[in-house]
């Protein structure tokens, strides 16, 4: 058939059921992005005739005679020139869908951007930035620290390339058969029918897999995380867990041998609840020595247990005591590309292209798999749609990479929304009580924090997590007296993993709901409770060990935070929407390491090139974090020159010798950190020999000594009890970020991480019965979409890290962590009861408003009478 | 996404071409629905897109929809003045989960075939009194009032091989007051319930959308508040929606307090 594209009459063939999508993207538009694949986030808009749509799900063969524009086609369009200049973007994987789609819009659309772009999502960036751009309000400036971000042309052109922007000739494709049954055992697999189909090339099962051990979890320490992981296992663990890789030399054909093939299983019994799987007599998910699992015969894959003091006696004698106990629910990154990877092996060397934060890790782990030495494998990641912790992890690559060892041939896969949301690690779910104990003055004297975090079928990050869970939410408050017990437990779930926040998120929900209720009960203010309470320069850090943490003060901003998010939140009181709707105001704070601790290493290379601009190689990669601009600007700012002359090379094996990775928070005290000193040493070799081209500086940088940063989130909210529904009036951040190195950008990380919280509160729940993920789609999972996002004020401490490289902090998790508690506190406030149970969605505010007082979890009616409560008595409704 | 098991397509230009039905062949019309799920058990699509039949018939009878007319299409319409009804048109086109773009694709016949309880074109054409028209495998034709279209969630009145031609709303039924409640539970998101009630001289009629499993509606002569109140809480439990979209004593819920508001809208 014959259609145009971007003006070019194209000739081709559609396959019958083909998408637009793909055709476009054989077609080489590679700016037509697959992200849900169901017409549900608009990374795939074309214009049809002028017309918008989401190629996803145009049939193909409906493009004949027709005029087809991408993004490649909107050449200068002043849309792109502005999503540069606002930079409305972070990873960027949406960004050609929204231009596009902005493109199209009609005058009057343009006036209700909330209901025009409802169609287009972004995880990262919480919009703002998006709504800027599409204004024209500009942010970026050469000579300002608003340092444009070094892809952005690409970006906004539709040419950056992300993992499979490639052409890859004689490519084949990798489909996962996934098991249907939450515990069983492969009693027998019959490939016949499945081989015989025409373009099946091989077909991979348990017989073939190696038995090493190993974690699909990537740390720079491999112990971290428990060996509990098959390529391919004669056990299946989890509904979704890969029974079998299917390559062929098309999608449909591995589809159709997915079908074809057929796996006797015996089904063995399954426990879901974490609760359940620890107690005696519970089926037992992982016999296997030597895997570094705590406790194997009970389930337990991760355990604290650890005390300050003398918690009991503190607690006994406490004459005020508020304990809150929540379920707080499981949720999936959503990054909108989805994990892929393309595997190919030339010269006896294998190279993995893949969707990965920790292209180091990932090369190190294929090593002891293929039992190859890490010289002959190439990891890299030109540019990774979307991360969240998502990708720290191997889920894709390892398979892959087998199979075209094996194969000796190109093989790509790329899961699919589908295979993303039942298949790939998740937050933790965890079920917490947290309990604080103060004097009447208010001060803290005893603090516990009692963790039943749910891994799922594998451990993963699990032990790791729940250190951090416990760790900071405990050691953010001088107190004498803590205890933790935290356990993390196997269940037949899908497995959780790293999510921003990495475990605080949950824990912080209910101690920051507990220090609020004892505020509450004291009469205290609680942004004075904090004040009086939380840890300051020369307090020891006592968290989930029995000895201080190893973090250091390297600046102090906290007491910042409180007074700018308490004086913003005292301006404007915003009215209510109307006389039915109660209102409230919320506030809660987080603590967090700059580092994770067990290590974290980043390496730079720089070099004056011939044409006199410098040559920047880092290890790190760029999923949104924004981290390349950072690399850019500092190495500018060292050098004399500005950025737009450092040419940035980044996330591949080839290009320094190790780094670590883009995780924990560690893309600017690390990675940025070793570009610092790479920079300062090139600038003094500069001044001593002249400018000569080839002049080299490699520097390294590690994590220590870590800081800490600190982030206050508050919330004036509004709550119709008739209907149950929940408006955001304010949402105010402050920020510890040490010296901000570009504000722009890190007002944009904050925003997004805001955004993802509030989703977390208010809307997001993976729901799984008996094992099954029920709604993995983005229209029955909802991130939060254009309408759904308030906007955020964000302020700054001002503040200079002793330890940050030029003075700056981490701050890409932390921004998430506070909110949801901070919403739920606000919650509290205008209704008088506590909700412990996220997301808070109208239905469920309105059926606990609906319960009566007897039912109501955490309402301390007796002991509080002779207390001046900020509230009396649940309000009436 | 790619249909990767569709071995041909069908693109009949009448009515004598449409071919045999067989349960691995399906319709599509606007594809927004049938390509966003995979479809392993299909491998034919018949495009009804290639009949060509007239988006939108008006007459002095009313209007007629035909089922391949685009969302964006009929949201286009440019209504006489003395249809009052037909701000509900724009009302339930915005009641849409999908984007503006996915109007510009999906159909009218598609949403009310796929019968999602939310389906926002299942709520217009029932609450205007629509009445299908359905080409039947025999070469017949027959109707069937849109109240009684969907029997479920994702359960039509359609036998197998039957299909929608066209949806006939009558001037009776757009020349009524009308007034729309819609709740989700999130801004412009998924209906979790999608009430409609029109007034006329033959009385208030209510229709109840996306809280039930399928469309629920009834005719008073007079709007009396207890009345109608006692007519929700008597749909049996099972009729409730569930899903992640509102839990069914929520929809309950807010079903009887839209259906209180929208007596007091058109009181």
């Amino acid at each position: 058939m014959i259609l145009t594209v971007n003006g070019t009459a194209q000739t081709t063939a559609a396959a019958p059921g083909q998408c637009l999508r793909t055709l476009l993207r054989d077609l080489g538009c590679f700016g037509v992005k697959k992200g849900c694949d169901a017409g549900d986030c608009g990374a795939c808009t074309v214009l049809l005739d002028g017309t918008a749509v989401h190629s996803c799900l145009v049939p193909a063969y409906r493009a004949e005679g027709h005029d087809i524009t991408t993004i490649e086609g909107l050449q200068a369009h002043p849309l792109q020139r502005q999503f540069i200049d606002a930079q409305g973007f972070q990873c960027g994987f949406c960004t050609a869908g929204m231009i596009v789609t902005a493109s199209a819009l009609t005058q009057a659309q343009r006036t209700d951007l909330p209901r025009a772009m409802k169609g287009n999502l972004c995880r990262c960036t919480g919009y703002r930035a998006i709504a800027d751009a599409i204004a024209g309000i500009p942010h970026v400036g050469q000579h300002s620290r608003n340092a444009a971000a070094p892809d952005a042309a690409e970006i906004v052109s539709g040419t950056a390339r992300f993992t499979l922007d490639v052409t890859t000739p004689g490519l084949l494709h990798m489909r996962l058969l996934r098991s249907p049954h939450p515990h069983a055992r492969i009693r027998r697999i019959d490939r016949t029918a499945a081989l015989a189909i025409p373009g099946v090339v091989a077909i991979f099962t348990h017989e073939d897999a190696p038995t090493h051990l190993y974690s699909t979890a990537r740390h720079e320490d491999a112990r971290t995380d428990p060996d509990d992981t098959r390529l391919l296992d004669d056990t299946v663990r989890f509904i979704g867990q890969r029974v079998a890789a299917i390559v062929a030399d098309t999608v449909a054909t591995a589809d159709a041998a997915c079908q074809a093939l057929h796996i006797d299983y015996e089904t063995l019994p399954a426990v879901f609840d974490p609760a359940e799987a620890i107690r005696p007599g519970a089926p037992i998910l992982h016999h296997k020595p030597g895997s570094r699992i705590p406790d194997p015969t009970r389930n337990i894959v991760g355990r604290i247990q650890a005390r300050h003091g003398d918690p009991e006696t503190a607690f006994a004698q406490a004459p005020h005591a508020e304990e809150i106990t929540v379920e707080v629910q499981r949720l999936q990154h959503a990054a909108l590309e989805t994990h892929a990877c393309i595997a190919t092996v030339e010269n006896d060397r294998l190279t993995v292209r893949s969707s990965t934060q920790v292209p180091f890790l990932v090369r190190r782990a294929l090593g002891t798999l293929l039992d190859l030495p890490t010289d002959r494998i190439r990891v890299l990641a030109e540019r990774v749609g979307g991360g969240f912790g998502g990708k720290q992890e191997m889920l894709v690559e390892d398979i892959c990479a087998f199979a075209a060892w094996h194969l000796r041939r190109p093989v790509q896969l790329e899961l699919t929304r589908t295979e993303q949301f039942a298949t790939t690690t998740t937050r933790h779910p965890m079920r917490v009580t947290a309990k604080a104990a103060a004097r009447a003055d208010g001060t803290l004297i005893a603090l516990s924090l009692t963790v039943l975090a749910n891994a799922g079928a594998y451990g993963n990050h699990s032990a790791a997590v729940l250190e951090n869970a416990c760790g900071p939410a405990l050691a953010q408050y001088r107190c004498p007296n803590k205890q933790v017990d935290a356990t993390a437990a196997y269940t037949n779930t899908v497995p959780a993993g790293a999510f921003r926040g990495y475990g605080l998120s949950q824990t912080l929900f209910a101690m920051e709901q507990a220090i609020d209720a004892l505020a509450r009960a004291l009469g205290i203010d609680p942004f004075e409770m904090r004040r009086l309470n939380a840890v300051r320069p020369g307090d020891p850090l006592l968290g989930a060990h029995p000895a201080p943490d190893d973090v250091q003060f390297g600046s102090y901003g906290l007491d910042q935070c409180l007074n700018l998010v308490e004086h913003a939140l005292a301006e404007h009181p915003t009215p209510p929407p109307g006389p039915d709707w109660q209102t409230g105001q919320g506030m809660a704070m987080t603590m967090i390491e700059t580092s994770p601790p067990g290590g974290h290493y980043g390496e730079s290379q720089i070099t004056l090139a011939q044409d006199g601009r410098f040559d920047l190689r880092v290890g790190t990669a760029e999923f949104g974090n924004g981290t390349s601009t950072v690399h850019r600007q500092v190495a500018a700012e060292l050098l004399g020159t500005t950025p737009d002359r450092i040419r940035l090379h980044r996330s591949d094996t080839d290009l320094v010798a190790h780094d670590t990775g883009a995780y924990g928070s560690t893309g600017v005290v690390v990675a940025v950190r070793a570009t610092e000193r790479a920079a300062r040493a090139l600038h003094e070799k500069i001044a001593t020999q002249g400018p000569l081209p080839g002049l080299t500086a490699i520097r390294k940088a590690d994590a220590a000594p870590r800081s800490l940063a600190f982030n206050v989130h508050a919330v004036r909210l509004a709550v119709n009890p008739g209907t149950g529904e929940i408006r955001i009036l304010r949402s105010i951040h402050a920020a510890d970020a040490g010296r901000v190195l570009n504000p722009m950008q890190c007002r944009g990380q904050i925003e997004g991480g805001v955004a993802q919280a509030l989703g977390a509160t208010l809307h997001e729940v993976l729901h799984i019965d008996h094992g099954t993920v029920t709604n993995p789609a983005f229209r029955n999972y909802h991130i939060p979409a254009w309408p759904d996002v308030p906007a955020t004020e964000i302020h700054f401490a001002d503040t200079h890290d002793a330890h940050g490289p030029l003075g700056a902090k981490s701050m890409s998790e932390s921004p998430f962590n506070p909110v949801a508690a901070a919403l739920a506190n606000a919650l509290t406030d205008a209704t008088g009861l506590r909700f412990t149970h996220p997301p808070f969605t109208a239905d469920r505010v309105w059926a606990q408003l609906a319960l009566p007082i007897t039912a109501q979890p955490h309402l301390n009616l007796v002991d509080d009478t002779d207390q001046p409560a900020l509230y009396a008595a649940p309000c009436s409704r | 996404m790619d249909l990767t098991s569709i071995q041909s397509v069908a693109h009949p230009r009448a009515r004598k071409d449409l071919p045999r039905w067989a349960p691995e062949a399906a319709f599509v019309a606007g594809g927004t629905w049938l390509f966003s799920e995979p479809q392993p058990h299909l491998n034919r699509l018949v495009d009804l897109t290639a009949l060509d039949w007239p988006a939108l018939e008006r007459s002095p009878g009313g209007l007629s929809i035909a089922a391949t007319c685009t969302i964006a299409e009929l949201e286009a319409l440019e209504a006489p003045p003395d249809w009052p009804a037909a701000h509900l048109i724009g009302a339930c086109c915005n009641a849409l989960q999908g984007s503006f773009k996915i109007c510009n694709a999906a159909t009218v016949g598609g949403n009310v075939c796929l019968a999602l309880p939310a389906a926002p074109m299942l709520a217009l054409t029932a609450a205007l009194d629509g009445v299908a028209l359905v080409w039947t495998p025999d070469g017949t034709e027959r109707r069937i009032p849109m109240a009684d279209f969907a029997r479920g969630a994702q359960r039509t009145a359609l036998a197998p091989g039957e299909v929608l031609r066209a949806i006939d709303l009558p001037i009776s039924a757009l020349r009524r007051r009308a007034a729309l409640r819609q709740a989700s539970l999130t801004t412009m998101g998924r209906s979790a319930a999608l009430l409609i009630a029109t007034t006329g001289t033959d009385g208030f009629t209510l229709t109840i959308t996306a809280s039930t499993t399928r469309p629920i509606q009834a005719r008073w002569p007079e709007p009396k508040p207890e009345t109608i109140d006692a007519f929700i809480t008597a749909i049996p439990p099972d009729l409730w929606f569930d899903d992640p979209h509102g839990t069914p004593a929520w929809r309950r819920h807010m079903t009887r307090r839209l259906a209180a508001e929208l007596v007091q809208e058109l009181a």
